[in-house]
């Protein structure tokens, strides 16, 4: 990461009161966010994804039934250089969370981002994924990411 | 000893030398100390050693050199010296503070002499004014280093504490000194001890005309930079300090002299109106200080500025909700906070110190508009939110001014309660001019919320003041003219409080909240002063009372009124209204009682009880009038169900006992005498049943027998042995006056015993319910008369399958000749005739049995009752039974620490084998029941046998039937042939497990724990043990936690994991499934080696567990691949 950070001082949103909910039980937009809005930003360790609207509630689509998830989110910046970053840490996180028969869909939201096309293919492409997770400092990255609060 | 001089100088070097460790130098400085300590050495010969060490020109060496000798003076605090050598000293020190390179060593010096104690010589006056003036000519405080500092501050601080005298005389030099040295103060430390400086320095110059006054500018400017105090710091360091410390300190050094007036009153109004809340706080908290301690002539000219400061604060800090729920009838309604809280207490200490302030407050326009407010919009839910806040921020402060002082509340009534009564519509002004009352018709008239709120904080804030007022002084309230304001309008403003309550309109809420709160604030007036009379009084609780007692169910009308009258109830307590605790008595709680007695009402019984219940624990009398009460209606409904076969009044009956068990029984030991009510109950209860001896119809309340031995059972469990000895008489004649005698002629015989099925009726059986239930909670001091025949009558009943009666002998045989002083049960029966009773009590057709040959000896003792258990006579009902009922007897003996109790342990193993003495595996129902024994026997009971029932526990019995039993069991288990016995064995084992304490399991888990996973993995086939299975699954994940469990569990990890795998999909309970994964997680505290071959494995498993129907599961499973895909560095996600 560059020393010179490219938006020093983001925006923070309120954050959503967390609901718990019990009684339903299947796998849906409300758990699955819960498992990735605590992802930290790259840029700024000690603020949120949701902090920093990256991701909110609604930008979760979960069906249970046709397993599948599809995560849009929102660069900060335009000219962001990370959301190739955000979108591995998302992917892998939902990986590692979610059974093996959902498919995990992560994309940039149209028009949010200057490069949106080749970061999607990149976070789509199966291989390229894998390639990045052998990349020891890539991993270490991600895993700080990942870190609980 | 005498110190050699060149061991001192070895000392010396070692002090000075900086190379050397502190420790070293600690210990030399401790050794020249202690010998000037002996007398061995003198501090003259001392100074004389280091004449060069002191006056050398190597800077360092004289710096070491002279805090040594600082060092040694404070550690000879205690040591008198004479005082030429205190003198020159002084000087010496004094001197050295114009060496700025030696001065900690001088600040230390100077300090340890100040400090010195009377006995031992102490400095002198002109001393001190020398060392003084050398400080403040020489030491530039804010040029030193941090520790420097904060020695020369504590330097001050000594000089101006316990030396103010002999320094008064510098004046204005000390004060210029003072500002100098404080100014830019940063450190959190230094400054608490500067804050308390100012504080100590202000008292010293009290004249106007003395050196305080003139450089108050100076001073002030120094140290209100401070406000408002703003440190985050949070990290605990050695000294500890909070915020709170330091504002603490800033706030009394502020306040500490009324010449800061003109510079800290504004500075502190501009805070005020800051947006940050912690200023606010400060500013208010500050300024209530700073009021008491500069005096009303300095604060008067600021009353304008404050007024309007305080007003907004009160705006802004006040939120518009006004909660109209039960819990907000004896509070203000909104929510406070600090700010609120603070501003609350500075306008009562401004009110109170001087009334003149209250005349910024009645003269303000916006206390005149509110009553227009009040008037537009009469409903508080139409009133927009400016108008909102403008009513509850004016009632706020109106009554916070009114519960000032008395002359406030004058005032405060003289200027707005006619009006308020204009606006409400109770009075009228005729054209003449004059106030007259309206009549009756005002009842009919529109209700104005806002005006009711402020009529009611007003009336609450005169009452709250005669409270507090009574309570120093006992002068008449009624001279005052506020009381006489609202005595002349009680009845009518009564009339409108009722009338409110009375609508019954959709959105009535809040009328009838501000109706009940407005009666409860009435009726809360203090004693002969009040202005409402006694009538009035009765008329409020009659209006209320009226309320619970009619007939419109439980609604929030109903739920306002009874809290208001309990309210009611523990106000005439506390105060010892003895008047109106006749008033209340014969309106409320008479009528209350009756209606309870009377169960024809048409209110559902519950809630009369209820009510009842909540009214009458605000007064021992009234409670003595409840149980009476109830005790009455007991015995009328129950007769009413015999007589009648009224169902209705045997459910009332249970209500009552229910509703006696959960609100009384808890509060015994507060109301006195109740316990004495209560036996009187209990005994009642007997007598109501023997006199119900026929019976109209079929008897099936379960429910009521369960409450009746409930309540019977906390009756006896709380009674002294007295009153314990005459329920058990009265029981006992109960139960030889009827059919149950009998039963004791009844042999046991297996004939006989199974043609005994049903033949117990139900009168029987509830007076053996009850009876048993006596017997369990009885002490066991208290005497049961004719023990032999009831245990033969127990013994029978048990065998009919009476649980009670099993384990009112698990009781007797407990508590049997143990209670002390000898005079108890065992008079005519001793543990051993009881045991005696119980084991060998005759079968008249034993030989029968055994004369099929088929008879061996059976292992243990050759009992009747192991007989039965062990289905020597046919019926299985009988076994079972008698499985139970020998558990039941085994806790008791258990718990006293009897031996027998390893022989009836040996019979229920002895039904757990697959070939057992009686030469076939036993029934797997009564198996099932000999491994359930077990869990009685190991549990805590709510029942019986437990410390409320006067139980004798010995320490320790857990642990004892563990190390007795788990061998067998284990062997056993290793014989075992059948899958059946195997299973019923581990159900056992489980059962004996996970009821022990964790620590011995901890001290036993490298032999338990492949036996605790054979017994998962045998349990985990049935879903009938799915419980036990669980118990045994928290057992095993509490050795996993604990360091000593580790280890075996290090050993055995492969089945661990194997077995935890399996329990990850256990289909029958959700919780089994959760704490398998999460064991999965502990064991990752393993060695790596240990558990890495395993990662594959469980990484397959949990897989399977993300897609489980239970959410918690889910998540647990999460947590748990996470931790186990990152033991390995390469994460490899798909």
């Amino acid at each position: 990461m560059d020393s010179v950070l490219t938006n020093k001082n983001p925006i923070i949103y309120p954050k959503r009161t967390r609901r718990s909910r019990t009684d339903q039980s299947s796998t849906d937009e409300f758990s699955s966010t819960n498992r990735i809005r605590d992802i930290k930003d790259p840029e700024h360790p000690e603020l949120s994804l949701e902090d920093l609207n990256v991701l909110t509630e609604e930008s979760v689509e979960v069906d249970d039934h046709k397993s599948y998830v599809i995560i849009t989110f929102t660069p900060t910046l335009p000219h962001c250089h990370l959301p190739t970053h955000i979108g591995l840490c998302i992917l892998v996180k939902l990986v590692q969370s979610l059974p093996a028969r959902f498919k995990v869909d992560v994309r940039v939201a149209p028009g949010s981002h200057d490069k949106e096309t080749t970061v999607n293919k990149q976070l789509g492409d199966k291989e390229r994924v894998t390639a990045a997770l052998e990349n020891p400092e890539l991993v270490a990255l991600l895993n700080k990411m990942m870190q609980v609060c | 000893m005498m110190v050699e001089p060149n061991q001192l100088v070895q000392h010396l070097e070692t002090f000075v030398d900086t190379n050397r460790s502190s420790s070293q130098q600690d210990d030399s400085l401790k050794a020249i100390a202690s010998s000037l300590e002996n007398d061995s050495l003198s501090i003259t010969q001392l100074v004389r050693e280091m004449e060069m060490y002191l006056t050398t020109t190597d800077n360092l060496v004289r710096a070491r050199g002279i805090l040594l000798l600082a060092e040694i003076l404070d550690c000879l605090k205690a040591k008198p010296l004479n005082d030429t050598i205190v003198h020159t000293l002084v000087g010496f020190f004094s001197e050295k503070l114009a060496d700025w390179r030696a001065m900690c060593g001088a600040l230390v010096g100077c300090l340890a002499l100040l400090k010195r104690k009377d006995v031992a010589g102490v400095v002198t006056d002109i001393d001190v004014q020398a060392m003084a003036k050398s400080m403040i000519q020489n030491v530039q405080v804010q040029a030193l280093a941090l520790h420097e500092r904060k020695l020369a501050f504590e330097l001050l601080e000594c000089l101006l504490q316990q030396h103010s005298e002999a320094i008064l005389t510098m004046g204005d030099l000390l004060v210029y000194a003072m500002c100098e040295a404080i100014d830019g103060e940063k450190d959190p430390q230094c400054l608490m001890i500067v804050f308390h400086l100012v504080e100590l320095l202000a008292p010293l110059f009290p004249s106007p005309s003395g050196p305080l006054a003139s450089d108050a500018s100076d001073l002030f400017e120094v140290i209100g930079c401070y406000f408002p105090l703003h440190f985050t710091h949070t990290k605990d360091d050695e000294a500890n300090i909070r915020r709170e410390d330091l504002s603490r300190g800033l706030l009394l050094a502020i306040s500490s002299t009324p010449f800061f007036e003109p510079y800290a009153i504004p500075l502190l109004l501009e805070k005020l109106s800051s947006s940050l809340p912690v200023a606010k706080v400060d500013s208010l908290k500050c300024l209530k200080d700073c009021a008491l301690k500069y005096g009303v002539d300095r604060m008067k000219k600021h009353y304008g500025a404050l007024w309007s400061a305080l007003k907004d604060t009160f705006y802004s800090s006040t939120g518009t909700h006004l909660s109209f729920a039960i819990e907000s009838l004896t509070s203000p309604g909104f929510e406070m906070n600090e700010i609120h809280r603070d501003a609350v207490s500075l306008l009562q200490r401004l009110v109170k110190q001087d009334i003149s302030f209250l005349g910024f407050v009645v003269d303000d326009t916006r206390i005149n508009t509110v009553f227009d407010t009040i008037y537009r919009y009469p409903q508080y839910k139409e009133m927009p939110d400016p108008s909102k806040l403008e009513v509850l921020v004016i009632s706020q402060i109106l009554s916070v001014s009114a519960k000032a002082s008395v002359q406030s509340c004058n005032i405060i009534f003289e200027a707005i309660f006619f009006r308020l009564m204009n606006t409400l519509g109770i009075v009228e002004k005729t054209s003449t001019g004059d106030v007259v009352q309206n009549g009756n018709s005002t009842v009919s008239t529109r209700l104005y919320h806002g005006g009711l709120h402020l009529c009611i904080e007003l009336l609450a804030a005169s009452k709250d003041l005669i409270l507090g007022f009574e309570e120093c002084s006992p002068t008449s309230g009624c001279a005052n003219s506020w009381c006489s304001m609202v005595k002349s309008f009680s009845v009518p403003l009564i009339q409108v409080f009722t009338s409110a309550v009375r609508r019954s309109n959709d959105d009535s809420v809040v009328d009838v909240y501000l109706g009940v709160k407005g009666l409860l604030t009435m009726g809360m007036f203090r004693g002969g002063s009040s202005p409402v009379s006694r009538t009035e009084f009765e008329n409020i609780l009659v209006t209320l009372t009226s309320i619970i007692t009619a007939k419109s169910g439980k609604t929030v009308v109903w739920e306002l009124a009874l809290k208001a009258l309990v309210c009611i109830g523990s106000f005439i307590d506390r105060y010892h209204e003895s008047d109106k605790a006749m008033s209340y008595m014969s309106i409320v709680v008479d009528n209350l009682v009756s209606l309870a007695c009377s169960s024809h009402c048409g209110l559902p019984y519950q809630m009369i009880l209820e009510a009842t219940s909540e009214v009458c624990s605000t007064g021992p009398k009234y409670v003595e009038k409840m149980v009476q009460g109830l005790e009455e209606a007991f015995c009328s409904s129950l007769s009413d169900f015999y007589v009648n076969g009224n169902f209705e009044s045997i459910d009332n009956c249970s209500q009552l006992l229910k509703c006696l068990t959960n609100k009384l029984l808890p509060r015994v030991a507060e109301i006195d005498g109740l316990e004495q009510l209560l036996v009187h109950f209990a005994i009642s209860m007997w007598k109501q049943i023997e006199f119900c001896g026929v019976f109209s119809c079929d008897f099936n309340g379960r429910e009521f027998v369960e409450a009746a031995m409930t309540t019977m059972r906390q009756v006896v469990g709380i009674a002294l042995v007295d009153s314990q000895n005459s329920i058990i008489q009265k029981a006992y004649s109960v139960v030889s006056s009827c059919t149950l005698p009998a039963m004791e002629s009844i042999p046991l015989t297996f004939v006989a015993l199974e043609g005994l099925q049903r033949d117990l009726s139900s009168r029987d059986e509830l007076i053996l319910s009850l009876f048993a239930s006596v017997i369990i909670a009885a002490s066991p001091s208290a005497s049961i008369p004719d023990a032999k025949s009831l245990i033969h009558l127990l013994l029978v009943t048990l065998l009919k399958g009476y649980i009670p009666a099993a384990q009112a002998l698990g009781s007797m045989v407990n508590k049997l000749g143990s209670g002390s002083g000898g005079t108890n049960t065992s008079r005519d029966c001793s543990l051993e005739e009881a045991c005696a009773i119980i084991f060998h009590a005759d079968f008249a057709s034993g030989k029968k049995i055994s004369s099929n040959g088929s008879a061996k000896i059976i292992v243990g003792s050759e009992t009747t009752m192991s007989k039965i258990c062990l289905g020597y006579c046919g019926s299985l009902d009988l076994q079972t039974r008698a499985i139970t009922g020998l558990a039941w007897i085994g806790k008791g003996l258990l718990m006293r620490g009897n031996e027998r109790v390893n022989e009836i342990a040996l019979v229920l193993v002895e039904c757990l084998k697959s070939n057992n003495c009686s030469g076939h595996a036993l029934h797997p129902s009564a198996m099932k029941h000999a491994a359930d024994a077990f869990s009685i026997i190991m549990s805590d009971s709510e029942v019986c046998l437990n410390r409320k029932f006067h139980a004798v526990i010995r320490p320790l019995y857990k642990q004892r039937c563990f190390s007795t039993i788990v061998p067998i069991l284990e062997s056993l288990i290793m014989n075992s042939q059948t899958s059946l016995s195997r299973t019923m064995l581990h159900v056992a084992l489980a059962h004996v497990i996970s009821n022990v304490p964790v620590t011995v399991i901890l001290d036993n888990t490298k032999k338990l724990q492949p036996l605790i996973l054979e017994g998962l993995s045998v349990l985990s086939l049935d879903s009938v043990e799915k419980e036990t299975l669980f118990s045994l699954l928290l057992v095993l994940s509490g050795t996993l936690t604990d360091t000593k469990g580790q280890q075996s569990a290090s050993d055995n990890a492969h089945i661990i994991i194997e077995c935890l795998i399996k329990l990850t999909s256990y289909p029958h309970l959700m919780v089994v499934r959760e704490t398998s994964i999460q064991c999965l997680v502990a064991l990752l505290e393993l060695p790596h080696r240990r558990i890495y071959p395993f990662r594959r494995e469980v990484l397959q498993a949990i897989e399977k567990s993300l897609d489980d129907p239970k959410r918690k599961v889910r998540e647990e499973a999460i947590r748990c691949r996470q931790a186990w895909a990152s033991i390995t560095s390469g994460s490899n996600i798909f």
